[in-house]
C-alpha cells in the first residue's frame, strides 16, 4: 500500500464519525523506485489530506524534511515535489495493518495489499 | 458534401473497423472533447457505413484522434468523393489546386493506394482505377517502398456481403494522414496477458472504454470491480495512474485456481501488477485493495479523474457483498485474522448501479466520467431503463449484442454537479427483500432506477439464467468464450499500389 492509497482511504466501521486518518502499524516497508512525474504530483496535492500525509510518513519513517504546512508555488519547486514523489509513491507498506482511530478496528495489509473487508457482523 | 476553400476547413475522412460498430461514434466523439474540439460529422453519415467524414478540425486534431483510437483504422484529407468516378473527378477538380500542389512536387515521391470495401479487386482492375486519375496533376515520382505521400482511392461497395454491385456506390480520394491504434487489440490481447481471469475485458473493448472515460495522462482511475485489471491495463497505456478494489480476496492477490486452460492453478506472480509490468506500465500502478465496492472506504472527496468497470452480473462471476441473511453470532475474539473470510450475500443487480452512480456523483471531479457495462434483456429494453442521477449526465449508450435476446450496453456518464453535501449515512443495511425502483438518498443524490433487469439467455455459454431481485446468484462457467465483439467478418482489406 502506497501512502498516496492511504490518503484517500478511511475507516467504515459501523458507527465511527471519526474514521479518518487510518493509523499505520507497518511490520514491513519498503522502498520501490518509481519514475518521478512533477505534472502528476502536482496534480495530486491539492487532492491530498496534507497532514495525514505527513504523520503517515513520520510513522514510517520517511517524512524526510517535510514540512507541517504545504508550501506556497509548490508546482516549481521541484526538489519538493521530488520528496512528495517519494512519500506518495514509493513508501510502500508490504505487511502490517490499518487501525481505525475510532473503533480500534484493525484491516490487515499482507504482501502489500489492504484488506477492507469488515465481517458480517460489523456492517 | 461541397468541399471548403479554405485550409482551415478541411475535410477529413476516417476509415472505420468493421467492428463495435455502436462504438464508434461515441469513442471519436470523446476523442475530440478530449481536445475540447466539436463532432462534426458530415451529413448523411449512417452509422453502419465504414467511412465517417468530419468538418471543422485541423490535421492536428485528426492526428490525436488517430494515436488513440482503437476503431479508426486510417484518417485521411478528403480531396474528392462522388457517387460514380464522374462525380469524383468533378469534384477532385473543383478541389482548390493549392491545397493539392505541395504534396505532388516534382521532387517528392508518392504512392497511390486503391482501397475497396465489401469487394476484391483484381490487380489489373487495380491499375486501371490508378490510371483513371491522370487527370491529377501528380509531378513527382512513384516510390512503392518509402514514398514521402501517400494518397488513397477508397471505394464503398456497401455492406452486403451477400449482394456485392458491380459499381461502387460511393468513392472518395484523399491524403494518407495516420493510421489509428488497431494494434494494440493484437498486442495487448488477453490471450497473452500474463494474469487473467474468467471475464477479462476484451482488449479493444477495453481501449474503448478508456477513450469513451477521456482518460488521459496524470489522471487519477478507479475500476471498483477490478478483477483481473484489463480496464486498469487500458487506462495506464493513456498515461493513467490506476488502482483497483475486488471483494474477490483470491483475485486480488492472484491465488486460487487458474482461469487458463490446462493450467489448475495460478502461479507465483499472477496479479495486476505484473499485468502492468507486462506492458511496461509498472509505474502507473497505484493499489489494489481487497474490498466491498457497496461500502465507502474512500474519504468523502473528489478523488477519481475517471471510474471506468465491468461490474458483476451474477452471470460469469457472482455478485456479492459483505453480510449475511443469518442471525449472526460473534465471532469468539475480535481479532481479525488475514485469514477469515466474511460471509457474503447476494449483492442485487439494482442495488450495484444505485451504489454505482451515488458513488461517482461523491467521487469524481468535475467533468470526470463513469464508463460501465449494463447488462439488458433485448426484448424488454428501453432507455428509461438506463439508471440515472441528478449529478451525472448521459454521454452516450452503446449496445454489444451478446445473443439473439441479450446485450450489454455500454453507459458512459459524466459528472456536472457536486452533490449536495448532506451526510450520507452510512450504508444502512438493505434487507435482501426485492430491489426497490427508486432509491432515495437525499434530494440530489437519488438515483432513478429503473425496471429491475431479468437477465435470460438461452446461450449454453451462458451458465446462469435468470437474474432477479431476490435471486441468489450462482457463479458462472468457467469455460466461457469470449462473446460475440471478436467474430467480426474479415473484411477485403487490398492496400496495394
Amino acid at each position: 500500500m502506497k501512502l498516496l492509497t492511504h490518503n484517500m482511504l478511511t475507516s467504515h466501521v459501523k458507527g465511527v464519525t471519526k474514521g479518518y486518518p487510518l493509523l499505520i502499524k507497518a511490520t514491513e516497508v519498503k522502498l520501490n523506485e518509481v519514475e518521478f512525474n512533477p505534472q502528476f504530483v502536482s496534480r495530486m496535492i491539492p487532492k491530498l489530506e496534507w497532514s495525514a500525509l505527513i504523520q503517515a510518513a513520520e510513522e514510517l519513517g520517511h517524512r524526510q524534511d517535510l514540512p507541517e504546512e504545504l508550501l506556497p508555488e509548490y508546482e516549481k519547486n521541484e526538489e519538493f515535489l521530488k520528496k512528495v514523489h517519494r512519500a506518495l509513491l514509493e513508501v510502500e507498506v508490504i505487511e502490517g495493518c490499518l487501525k481505525c482511530p475510532e473503533s480500534g478496528r484493525e484491516f490487515p495489509i499482507s504482501r502489500g495489499i489492504p484488506n477492507m473487508l469488515l465481517n458480517e457482523d460489523e456492517v | 458534401m461541397a468541399t471548403s476553400n479554405s485550409r482551415s476547413c478541411l475535410q477529413y475522412l476516417l476509415h472505420l473497423a468493421q467492428e463495435n460498430l455502436d462504438f464508434r461514434r461515441a469513442e471519436i466523439k470523446s476523442l475530440l472533447a478530449l481536445r475540447g474540439k466539436p463532432f462534426h460529422p458530415c451529413e448523411d453519415f449512417k452509422e453502419k457505413s465504414p467511412f465517417l467524414c468530419l468538418d471543422g478540425l485541423s490535421e492536428e486534431d485528426v492526428h490525436s484522434i488517430m494515436a488513440r483510437s482503437v476503431c479508426a483504422k486510417s484518417a485521411f484529407e478528403l480531396w474528392g468523393h462522388g457517387r460514380t468516378h464522374s462525380e469524383l473527378r468533378t469534384s477532385l477538380l473543383n478541389y482548390p489546386s493549392e491545397n493539392m500542389v505541395r504534396f505532388m512536387q516534382k521532387d517528392s515521391t508518392y504512392r497511390i493506394n486503391v482501397y475497396t470495401f465489401n469487394k476484391t479487386l483484381e490487380f489489373p482492375d487495380r491499375i486501371k482505377k490508378i490510371d483513371a486519375l491522370e487527370y491529377l496533376p501528380f509531378e513527382g515520382t512513384v516510390s512503392l517502398k518509402n514514398p514521402q505521400h501517400i494518397f488513397c482511392l477508397l471505394e464503398d461497395y456497401g455492406t452486403d456481403p451477400n449482394n456485392i454491385p458491380e459499381h461502387p456506390d460511393y468513392i472518395f480520394f484523399g491524403r494518407w494522414i495516420a493510421d489509428g491504434q488497431r494494434e494494440l487489440i493484437r498486442s495487448h490481447s488477453v490471450k497473452n496477458r500474463h494474469f487473467i481471469g474468467n471475464t477479462s475485458m476484451d482488449a479493444g473493448l477495453s481501449f474503448i472504454m478508456a477513450n469513451h472515460a477521456k482518460v488521459k495522462e496524470n489522471d487519477l482511475v478507479f475500476d471498483p470491480f477490478v478483477g483481473t485489471g484489463s480496464l486498469l491495463v487500458a487506462c495506464s497505456h493513456f498515461g493513467a495512474y490506476v488502482c483497483g478494489t475486488d471483494i474477490d480476496y483470491n483475485t486480488i492477490h492472484g491465488k486460487g485456481r487458474s482461469s487458463r486452460k490446462n493450467q489448475k492453478w495460478r502461479g507465483p506472480d499472477e496479479n495486476i501488477r505484473a499485468n502492468l509490468r507486462q506492458y511496461g506500465k509498472e509505474k502507473m500502478y497505484l493499489d489494489v485493495m481487497v474490498s466491498d465496492a457497496s461500502k465507502p472506504v474512500w474519504r468523502e472527496a473528489a478523488l477519481f479523474d475517471a471510474i471506468i468497470t465491468d461490474p458483476p452480473y451474477g452471470i460469469r462471476e457472482s455478485t456479492r457483498r459483505t453480510g449475511s441473511h443469518k442471525d449472526i453470532t460473534k465471532p469468539p475474539e475480535r481479532i481479525y485474522v488475514e485469514s477469515h473470510v466474511p460471509v457474503s450475500q447476494a449483492y442485487h443487480l439494482s442495488d450495484i448501479f444505485t451504489d454505482l452512480l451515488n458513488f461517482s456523483a461523491h467521487h469524481l471531479v468535475m467533468g470526470g466520467r463513469l464508463v460501465y457495462w449494463l447488462p439488458v434483456y433485448r426484448p424488454e429494453y428501453c432507455e428509461e431503463m438506463v439508471p440515472l442521477h441528478p449529478c451525472l449526465r448521459l454521454i452516450s449508450n452503446c449496445e454489444q449484442t451478446l445473443s439473439s435476446h441479450t446485450s450489454r450496453r455500454l453507459i458512459t456518464m459524466e459528472k456536472i454537479k457536486e452533490p449536495e453535501v448532506i451526510p450520507v449515512p452510512s450504508s444502512t443495511p438493505r434487507k435482501p427483500s426485492t430491489a426497490p425502483l427508486v432509491v432515495d438518498r437525499g434530494p440530489l443524490s437519488a438515483v432513478s432506477m429503473p425496471v429491475p433487469v431479468l437477465y435470460v439467455s438461452n446461450d449454453p455459454a451462458w451458465s446462469i439464467t435468470a437474474l432477479i431481485p431476490g435471486s441468489l446468484l450462482i457463479n458462472g462457467d468457467r469455460e466461457w468464450d469470449q462473446p460475440s465483439s471478436e467474430d467480426s467478418r474479415t473484411l477485403q482489406s487490398s492496400y496495394h499500389a
